[in-house]
């Protein structure tokens, strides 16, 4: 396995730890969430396969799923934005084409197009995760309210994690 | 066939999109399904362990608090039991009749290792299970207050569906009329649910008790709920709005205790022969 991979490997688990021992404890004004988990699968180089992403996606969805009792719900979230990933890059490449091999995080493109990114994705991903927890549309403002609250939040520490850990804009 | 293959393989990222989406669906519907034993939640040996290590250093930071919760219940337990047995005395009720009526609750206490309050369905995870006798079904309460049912069960841990999920309902009545009602989450507030099912001849008021109703085989009659907050009848609706304060506050839950109802199964197959199959 390459160093990259193995890199990789390891987010994977201290995703899944920090998240569910530290920011499943942290909700702010009762609505804002953070599910930083979710920059997994958009941080991962830009040429990986749907099929990978959606496998990935599932594992780490379902893994998050058990910790929060809620079987199948960030499972399937976590897919949803998983295929949406590589056509959203591909709507948003910047003049010139991405380079083979880059990483789509702040460093490679810079905040503005990392921005643009994720908003979407985490948008997508908070909405359908609040709408099927409620099963339905009876909350849709309440959960609307809560997805741009956690959107904030989630993205604040997905950009402030950028800065923090050291970032290669290449595998 | 070889061109429906063929075009299988070119929309394969669709439909392998498609396949688990369906799969999460069916899971997402299935874990709604009320109590049931599964596998895949926190009651796991090893998800519990570790919440229970991290439930372990943030409790550190509350003890205080606990302590002085729990010596106050167990001050007022005990003044009331030491009122219960000057009336038994003066009425010269010491002598049970019916043992099995009288023992018919047992309650088994359990500390919380893993607990939510501001999800659409919240779970607690106490660090009790099969061992200790527990089964899904089973009536949870801390300090006199409702607290859930059990969910699911290993064999140290169990998974508690709070009061505070879109899914659990509970019989109820409000103490001073004497109504029945059905008291219900919303999903917002935390400190608030709704009592259901109220008529419009009833005359609630602000501050009624509202308890649990001796309607359900799974919790004891006349465990508290909370205040009646605020009440609206608008013009053609048959039940009244009621927002219900809880009595506890689901945020600092540290131990609850598990309801063991001995004669459930009686009243069960009793009901089961006149009324039918349960839904």
């Amino acid at each position: 396995m390459s160093r990259s991979g193995i890199l990789q490997f390891v987010s994977f688990f201290v995703y899944v730890i920090v998240q569910t021992l530290i920011l499943k404890n942290l909700v702010l004004f009762n609505t804002g969430f953070c599910f930083v988990y979710v920059a997994f699968i958009l941080l991962l180089p830009i040429e990986t396969s749907a099929l990978v992403l959606m496998s990935l996606g599932f594992v780490l969805g379902f893994i998050i799923d058990i910790f929060y009792n809620s079987l199948g719900l960030h499972a399937l979230a976590m897919v949803l934005i998983a295929y949406l990933r590589n056509y959203w890059l591909g709507a948003i490449t910047p003049q010139g084409g991405y380079d083979l091999g880059t990483v789509p995080n702040l460093k490679s493109n810079g905040l503005q197009w990392f921005l643009v990114y994720l908003m979407p994705l985490v948008f997508v991903h908070h909405l359908t995760l609040f709408l099927v927890e409620s099963a339905g549309f009876t909350l849709f403002w309440f959960s609307m309210l809560k997805t741009i609250t956690s959107l904030l939040f989630t993205l604040t520490i997905i950009v402030v994690l950028q800065y923090l850990v050291p970032q290669r804009s290449r595998i | 066939m070889e061109r429906l293959l063929n075009f299988v393989y070119a929309y394969r990222a669709f439909f392998t999109f498609l396949l688990l989406e369906i799969l999460c669906a069916w899971l997402v519907i299935q874990n709604n399904q009320y109590q049931s034993t599964k596998y895949f939640n926190s009651s796991n040996h090893l998800v519990a362990r570790m919440n229970q290590t991290s439930q372990n250093i943030r409790e550190y930071f509350s003890l205080a608090e606990i302590n002085t919760t729990l010596a106050q219940e167990n001050s007022l337990l005990h003044k009331k039991l030491e009122q219960r047995e000057q009336t038994l005395q003066f009425l010269k009720l010491n002598r049970i009749n019916d043992s099995a009526m009288f023992n018919r609750f047992d309650f088994v206490s359990a500390k919380v290792v893993n607990n939510t309050t501001k999800y659409y369905k919240n779970f607690i995870t106490i660090n009790r299970g099969g061992d200790a006798g527990l089964e899904p079904g089973m009536a949870v309460i801390s300090s006199g207050s409702v607290v859930g049912k059990v969910k699911s069960v290993s064999n140290h841990f169990a998974v508690l569906i709070s009061l505070l999920n879109l899914d659990e309902q509970v019989s109820c009545m409000i103490k001073r009329t004497g109504h029945f009602g059905t008291v219900q989450w919303d999903g917002t507030n935390p400190s608030l649910v709704s009592l259901k099912y109220i008529p419009r001849h009833v005359q609630p008021a602000v501050g009624d008790s509202v308890v649990t109703s001796d309607y359900n085989a799974v919790f004891p009659g006349g465990m508290f709920i909370g205040k009646i907050k605020e009440f609206n009848l608008n013009k053609e609706a048959p039940f009244y709005e009621i927002k219900v304060e809880l009595g506890l506050d689901f945020g600092k839950l540290a131990f609850v205790d598990i309801i063991k109802s001995r004669l459930k199964k009686e009243r069960d197959s009793i009901e089961h022969v006149t009324i039918g199959e349960p839904r």
